[in-house]
C-alpha cells in the first residue's frame, strides 16, 4: 500500500510504448488527423508489439499481462495521439474483453486470437440514435427464428466497426420481456461484413479524426443462435461491468492527453519569448503549467488506485467513475490551457496542442458522460 | 546457427554528452543511458537470422553495472542469452582493449556469426568491430545493408553499402558481420518478451573470469588516451543559397558536396 511505483516490467513496458509513441505514432498524428484516415500501419505495428493482447492469457494469443498494463500503454499512446489510443482502448476493452469475460470456450477460440494479435478489430454496439446514457432504453430487437437471431435496429457512434480489419460487432438487443414486463437485453455477436448489416460512412467529428466511428444498421440481419454472448437476458448487466473497467482505460487515455499537453507547454514556455524573455517566466503562464502538472498527477493516481482495486478483486465502481470523471475533465482543462499558452499557434491544427484540444472534449462524453459518472458516484454514496 | 551480437549502453541520443573531467572518459552517471541505437539493428538482424535458420542468439556487452540494461533490452527483443563483462579494472578501456576483452568473452562461445554495428553513438570510433574480427582471427564483412546466410554451405553473403551503390560480398563461416542502419526495422519488445527476458540466462563475468590480464586493462594499459577535450563550438550560421535562376543546381551541388546525395 501507499506505493504506486511501477514494477520493473511495468516500467519497461511503459518506456517501450513511450518510445514507440515518440518514434512512430507522433510523426503521423498530424497527417492522419488531417486526412481522417485510419492508421492501419501504426495499428499493425501495435499488433506486433502485442498491445492488443496485453490483458489476455497466452492461450488466446494474449501477452499474459493485466488490465493495468493495458492502461499504461493507452496512456503513453494518448500523450502522442488520442485517435491511436482510442483504437487500442476500444479494440481491447470493448471489442475483445466482452468475449473474454462472457464468451463460451468455442467463441473465445474462434475470435480472440485474431483480436488479441491486432490483426482484426472488434466493436461494441450499445449506443443508439435515441440514447446512450439510458442504455436500458435499447430499441434494437433480436428474435429467434429457425435457430437464428434476426436483428433489427440501429446503433450510433460505434468505434472500430467500419475499418478494413473490423471483423466483429457485439450488439446489445432486446430479446424478450422478463418479469414485470422489463426488457430482457442480450448481447449477440455479429461477424462483419454480414448481410443485413450496414455501416454508414464515417461521421465528420470534432476530434479523434483518425479513429473509426460509424452508425450501424441491422435489417433482417440473421446470425446463428450460438452467437449469443453470455446468458440470455444478462446483456445489460454484462455490458455495465465491461463499462466499469473501460472507464479506467478511458481515464488512462485522459491522463495521457493531459500529460501530452503538459509536455508541450513545458518545452514551449522555456523557448517562446515575449517582451525579451521566455513566457514561462511569467507567473501567469508558470502557474497554469503547475496546475496542469497537478491535474495530470492526481488523475494518474486516480486510475492507478481504481486499477489496483479492480485487480485485487475488490469493488471498484466508484473509483473507476471518479478516475474517468477527473481525468476527462483534467484533459479538457489541460488542453484549454495548453492552447492558450501556445497563443495563435495553439489554434493551428499543425500543433499537437490544437489536436489535443479537439480530441479532449469527447472524453467527457464517451463511455458514460460526466453527468453519468456523477450519478454513479452519488449512487454509490447512497443518494 | 550460433549467433553472437555485441551491444553497448550509451548516453541517450537526446542527452547532452560530456566527458568526466577527472579521467576524460564518457560521463555515464549523470545522463539517461539506453541501448546504442545502431546496436538495435544488430540485434534485429541476429534475431532474423535465428528465425530463418534456427539456433541461438547471445548478446554480449562490456561496461559498468548499469550496462547490463543493454543486454536486457536485447533479451526483451528476443535474444536467448546474455553475457555482461563487468569489472572496475576495465573502466577507461580504449577501442583496442575493448575489442580484445570482447574477443576473450566471445571466442569460447564458438559463434558462427558475430554481428556488430558500425559504431556506438558515444565514442563514435567505429573500429571495435574490425578490431574484434582481428582478435578473433575471423574474416569480417562490413557495412552490410543485407545479410543472407547459408549455414549448410557454410557461407554468409552480404550487400555491402558503397558510396554509389553496393557490392555483393561472400564470406566463410565463422565470420564477423558489421551492419548499418539501412538493414532492417528493429522490433519493439513485446510485453511477453519483457516478461520472458527476466527468466533468460544472463551471466556476469569479471575480467579474471574472461582471462583478461589485469596489467593490460584500464587506462594504464591503453594504447590511446584522451589528453584534452573542447566542447563543440556553437552552431555556425547556415549558408544561404540565393536563387538567381540556378537555385536548384546550387542546392544540388551543396548536397553533393556534403555527400548527402
Ligand atoms: C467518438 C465517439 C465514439 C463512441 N464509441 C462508442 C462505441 O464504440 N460503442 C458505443 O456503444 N457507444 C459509443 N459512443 C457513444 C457514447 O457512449 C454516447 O454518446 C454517450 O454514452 C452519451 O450518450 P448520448 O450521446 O445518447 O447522450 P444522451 O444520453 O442523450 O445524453 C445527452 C445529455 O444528457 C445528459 N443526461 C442524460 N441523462 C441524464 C441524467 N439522468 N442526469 C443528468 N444528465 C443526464 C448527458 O450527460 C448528456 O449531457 C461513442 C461516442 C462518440 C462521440
Amino acid at each position: 500500500m501507499l506505493d504506486f511505483q511501477l514494477s520493473e516490467e511495468q516500467e519497461t513496458l511503459r518506456k517501450t510504448v513511450e518510445e514507440f509513441a515518440r518514434e512512430v505514432v507522433a510523426p503521423q498524428a498530424f497527417a492522419s488527423d488531417e486526412s481522417g484516415e485510419f492508421p492501419y500501419e501504426v495499428v499493425r505495428q501495435m499488433g506486433g508489439m502485442g498491445l492488443f493482447g496485453l490483458p489476455f492469457p497466452e492461450e488466446y494469443g494474449g501477452m499474459g499481462g493485466d488490465y493495468f498494463a493495458l492502461c499504461l500503454a493507452i496512456e503513453e499512446l494518448a500523450r502522442a495521439d488520442s485517435s491511436v489510443a482510442i483504437t487500442l482502448e476500444a479494440g481491447v476493452s470493448l471489442g475483445a474483453m466482452p468475449l473474454y469475460r462472457f464468451g463460451s470456450e468455442e467463441q473465445k477460440r474462434e475470435w480472440l486470437p485474431r483480436l488479441t494479435s491486432g490483426q482484426a478489430l472488434g466493436a461494441f454496439g450499445l449506443t443508439e440514435p435515441d440514447g446512450g446514457s439510458d442504455a436500458g432504453a435499447t430499441r434494437t430487437r433480436a428474435r429467434l427464428e429457425d435457430g437464428e437471431w434476426v436483428i433489427d435496429g440501429s446503433k450510433s457512434f460505434i468505434t472500430n466497426a467500419g475499418t478494413d480489419i473490423s471483423c466483429l460487432v457485439t450488439v446489445t438487443a432486446v430479446t424478450g420481456l422478463g418479469v414485470g414486463g422489463r426488457k430482457e437485453i442480450s448481447s449477440i455477436l455479429v461477424p462483419v461484413p454480414h448481410s443485413g448489416f450496414r455501416v454508414s460512412k464515417k461521421y465528420s467529428k470534432v476530434g479523434w479524426h483518425a479513429s473509426d466511428t460509424r452508425e450501424l444498421s441491422f435489417e433482417d440481419c440473421r446470425v446463428p443462435e450460438e452467437n449469443l454472448l453470455g446468458e440470455p437476458g444478462r446483456g445489460y448487466a454484462n455490458f455495465l461491468s465491461i463499462l466499469d473497467e473501460g472507464r479506467i482505460a478511458i481515464s488512462a487515455l485522459g491522463v495521457g492527453l493531459a500529460q501530452g499537453c503538459l509536455d508541450e507547454c513545458v518545452a514551449y514556455a522555456k523557448e517562446r519569448e515575449a517582451f525579451g524573455y521566455p513566457i514561462g517566466r511569467n507567473q501567469g503562464i508558470a502557474f497554469k503549467i503547475a496546475d496542469m502538472e497537478m491535474r495530470a498527477h492526481i488523475a494518474r493516481l486516480a486510475y492507478y488506485a481504481a486499477a489496483a482495486k479492480m485487480l485485487a478483486g475488490r469493488p471498484f465502481k466508484k473509483e473507476a467513475a471518479i478516475a474517468k470523471l477527473y481525468s476527462s475533465e483534467s484533459a479538457v482543462d489541460n488542453a484549454r490551457d495548453a492552447t492558450q499558452i501556445f497563443g495563435g499557434y495553439g489554434f493551428m491544427n499543425e500543433y499537437a496542442v490544437a489536436r489535443h484540444w479537439r480530441d479532449a472534449k469527447v472524453l467527457e462524453i464517451g463511455e458514460g458522460t460526466s453527468e453519468v459518472q456523477r450519478m454513479l458516484i452519488a449512487r454509490e454514496l447512497g443518494l | 546457427m550460433n549467433i553472437v551480437v555485441t551491444v553497448k549502453q550509451v548516453p541517450d541520443t537526446w542527452a547532452e554528452k560530456k566527458l568526466d573531467p577527472s579521467d576524460m572518459t564518457t560521463d555515464r552517471a549523470t545522463v539517461d543511458n539506453v541501448l546504442n541505437e545502431m546496436d538495435e539493428y544488430g540485434v534485429e538482424e541476429a534475431l532474423l537470422l535465428k528465425e530463418a535458420h534456427g539456433g541461438e542468439v547471445t548478446a554480449v556487452t562490456m561496461g559498468p553495472d548499469k550496462a547490463v540494461e543493454a543486454v536486457r533490452k536485447a533479451l526483451q527483443m528476443g535474444a536467448d542469452k546474455g553475457v555482461h563483462l563487468c569489472d572496475a579494472s576495465l573502466h577507461g578501456s580504449d577501442a583496442l582493449q575493448t575489442a580484445s576483452a570482447l574477443a576473450k568473452v566471445i571466442a569460447p562461445l564458438n559463434p558462427d556469426v558475430v554481428i556488430v554495428s558500425s559504431e556506438a553513438s558515444d565514442a563514435r570510433g567505429g573500429v571495435v568491430g574490425a578490431l574484434l574480427a582481428e582478435y578473433l582471427g575471423l574474416p569480417q564483412l562490413t557495412l552490410a545493408r543485407k545479410v543472407t546466410a547459408d549455414p549448410g554451405g557454410g557461407t554468409v553473403t552480404i550487400e555491402r553499402q558503397t558510396d554509389n551503390g553496393y557490392a555483393t560480398v561472400l564470406g566463410k563461416l565463422p565470420v564477423v558481420v558489421g551492419v548499418i542502419e539501412k538493414i532492417n526495422e528493429p522490433r519493439y519488445p513485446s510485453f511477453k518478451g519483457i516478461m520472458a527476458a527476466k527468466k533468460k540466462p544472463l551471466v556476469t563475468m569479471t575480467a579474471a573470469d574472461a582471462g583478461i590480464d589485469p596489467g593490460s586493462a584500464g587506462p594504464s594499459g591503453a594504447y590511446s588516451e584522451v589528453d584534452e577535450a573542447q566542447p563543440r563550438p556553437p552552431k555556425a550560421a547556415g549558408q544561404v543559397v540565393k536563387d538567381e535562376g540556378d537555385g536548384g543546381a546550387k542546392l544540388a551541388a551543396f548536397l553533393a558536396d556534403q555527400k548527402l546525395v
